[in-house]
């Protein structure tokens, strides 16, 4: 066994014997939330799932606030203030940690070495920071995996509408087209899989890879549809969490994100290149659509900043975008703010120009990727100012829309990917 | 009186001979050698270019942005700059040895140190090379991350990074080749120190408080970094 795995989590294995479900919950500086999570989980396993052998998992990285400490005396005392019974089996915690520029991969790799060991039937990962993560979860993202021979469970999530925007204007559409699945939530936080999924993800040789240290969700999500694993969809409610999360750096979480998608096209070029429309994925639970509170948005600002943006970095879209794109997207830069309108056909268009660049390696791969920001900010300004006052209906509509543009526009990125350099 | 000029004008005549017979083959082999050089630094430029080609050292020169570079100072592809510049340095070095040929003192002296300073001066073509290829990697890293910042004036500090590391290029590369020794290097150090210097104050003095604001969001308030969009992309 490599040495990712210490001596000490190694004897916390053996002990553990073999369980049935394994639940991870890879922190980082979570002091505050991580015993909601924690206490929430093992109600969620005694409530749903009391006859299977369980266990709890914590990948830390090297916390300093006392996170995994907090897991290890977080555990519910007494389930009569939750539950009319009481667990009739002992819920083991096993702890570990990783180091911090291990990032993701460092603890899903963890997670899945342990799902391994322990011959779990289904692991869930779930994050340590979702306030509003309820013991629901738990069963609805390990049922399907231990009832229904799911192997991979993605989560579906009631989200404001303007919520997840890199997702559904750009992650989704393309997974979507490309791999031929409608999935939701490709760069999900929380997931579950089985026992199985989790040994193939163990043996592939991507774990030091650089885009795995923030894209390893995206990765395992189309590891999965590339490999033929049955995957299907899990509706968890609404999704809250800090907003410290929220205030990410947008040029970072492109970075990631999309440089592991189309990381992850390039790994799995033999399966999509050949795939043709899409099929639905099974959805457990019962998906509810509300208008969650309102957002704070900047639309004016985020349209300034694609104006100017492009304008700066022409020379650098020279470089990725054919002329006409480049052209239309200048177009759209040179408008005005109220009548600023990003049509599908053009963002489409455009992801798959940058996504053929990425591949044919045009320019440095990170620079490439930062390029990406400008213009996206432009999408996005438009969509905002597009579905300001849609009703949820328009909204589906409009999404179900793009993802069929990006189906309809696959032979484009085909053959931008095999065009010779 | 008449034989003595006939004499002297004879024994001019055959010096003249003796000269004309010495210096002619010379003449005649410095051509040749002119010639030759000529068609084996055109064969040469046809080899490294072919083998350019095949490496597709254009396209490895486009990634780094070096190609962009040529383009703007209207300079022909990196592999036909290659090419030409192996072309005339070949023919060069013939040239040379051609002349030395000739047997003028004061020349070959010049060549002597033409040719110890020939792998100097590939060194110092390296270094810049290598100089410009770094340049253009920062400079574009410098401008994505100023835009994606929202910084005021992107273009300008992506051209300030990339000046600076082209001129310490060049300063290297004329050091190299042992052109203005120290005084180059100081002129650079009083030059770069001076910008440092004046960025130092300008920020210290005028920025104030901005560099306050700063350092506290970047040491001590992170947790309060701000969205600039006020949504959550994921």
């Amino acid at each position: 066994m490599d040495t990712y795995l210490s001596d000490d989590f190694l004897r916390q294995l053996t002990a553990a014997g073999e369980v049935d479900i394994l639940v991870s919950i890879p922190t980082a500086n979570n002091r505050q939330t991580i015993e909601h999570v924690v206490n929430a989980v093992q109600v969620g396993l005694v409530k749903y799932f009391p006859r299977e052998r369980a266990a709890l998992m914590n990948p830390d990285a090297s916390s300093r606030d006392g996170t995994q400490e907090a897991v290890k005396s977080a555990a519910v005392r007494d389930f009569r203030s939750y539950l009319a019974a009481s667990p009739l089996r002992s819920l083991r915690t096993l702890t570990t940690s990783y180091h911090p520029s291990r990032g993701q991969a460092g603890a899903l790799r963890l997670t899945m070495a342990a799902a391994d060991l322990l011959r779990a039937k289904a692991c869930v990962v779930v994050s340590p920071d979702v306030t509003s993560l309820t013991p629901e979860w738990i069963e609805g993202l390990a049922r399907p995996v231990l009832r229904e021979n799911f192997d991979l469970l993605t989560p579906i999530y009631q989200r404001h509408r303007f919520e997840g925007l890199l997702v559904r204007n750009l992650l989704a559409p393309v997974v979507r087209a490309a791999y031929g699945y409608r999935i939701e939530e490709p760069a999900p936080d929380e997931a579950a899989f089985s026992g199985k999924l989790a040994s193939h993800f163990l043996a592939q040789n991507v774990w030091q890879e650089d885009f795995m240290r923030n894209g390893a969700p995206i990765w395992m999500t189309t590891t999965a549809l590339a490999n033929s694993f049955r995957a299907g969809q899990s509706f968890l409610g609404p999704k809250v969490y800090p907003a410290k999360r929220a205030a990410q750096d947008l040029a970072g979480t492109i970075q990631h994100f999309v440089g592991a998608l189309f990381q992850s096209l390039e790994m799995h070029e033999s399966f999509w290149a050949g795939q043709s429309g899409s099929q639905a994925v099974p959805v457990f639970g019962f998906p509810t659509e509300l208008d969650l509170g309102p957002a704070r948005l900047n639309r004016k600002k985020m349209f300034e900043m694609f104006q100017s943006g492009t304008r700066e970095i022409v020379s650098i879209l020279e470089q990725v975008l054919s002329a006409s794109t480049l052209r239309e997207v200048l177009e759209v830069a040179n408008g005005e703010e109220a009548r600023c309108w990003f049509p599908d056909e053009l963002w489409v268009k455009t992801v798959y120009e940058f996504a053929a660049a990425y591949h044919r390696r045009v320019m440095n791969r990170d620079h490439l990727l930062q390029a990406l920001t400008p213009v996206y900010r432009g999408r996005i300004s438009s969509y905002l100012r597009e579905n300001r006052g849609a009703a949820l209906e328009q909204l589906r509509e409009r999404r179900e829309a793009l993802q069929m543009e990006c189906e309809r526009m696959k032979p484009l990125l085909v053959e931008g990917w095999s065009a010779k350099t | 009186m008449g034989n003595l000029l006939l004499k002297s004008l004879t024994q001019t005549m055959e010096g003249l001979s003796a000269m004309l017979a010495d210096f002619l083959p010379r003449l005649l082999a410095m051509i040749i050698i002119f010639i030759v050089g000529g068609i084996v630094a055109w064969i040469l430029k046809v080899i490294v270019r072919r083998i350019l080609s095949f490496v597709r050292f254009n396209q490895l020169c486009e990634t780094a942005g070096f190609t962009q570079l040529l383009t703007k100072t209207a300079l022909p592809s990196p592999t036909e700059l290659l090419s030409r510049l192996v072309f005339w340095v070949v023919w060069i070095a013939f040239t040379l040895v051609a002349l030395s040929g000739l047997g003028i003192t004061a020349l070959n002296d010049e060549i002597t140190r033409f040719f110890l300073l020939l792998p100097q001066i590939f060194v110092a073509i390296l270094i810049l090379l290598v100089g410009v290829l770094i340049a253009n990697f920062f400079g574009r890293a410098t401008l994505l991350a100023a835009v994606n910042a929202n910084s005021p004036s992107p273009r300008l500090l992506s051209s300030m990074v990339r000046f600076l590391i082209i001129i310490l290029a060049v300063t290297m590369a004329l050091e190299r080749i042992g052109l203005g020794h120290g005084v180059i290097l100081i002129a650079f150090s009083i030059a770069f120190g001076a910008v440092m210097f004046g960025l130092a104050l300008a920020f210290g003095l005028g920025g104030r408080d901005a560099a306050r604001r700063l350092i506290e969001k970047r040491f001590i308030d992170d947790q309060k970094k701000e969205d600039e969009d006020g949504i959550s992309h994921l």
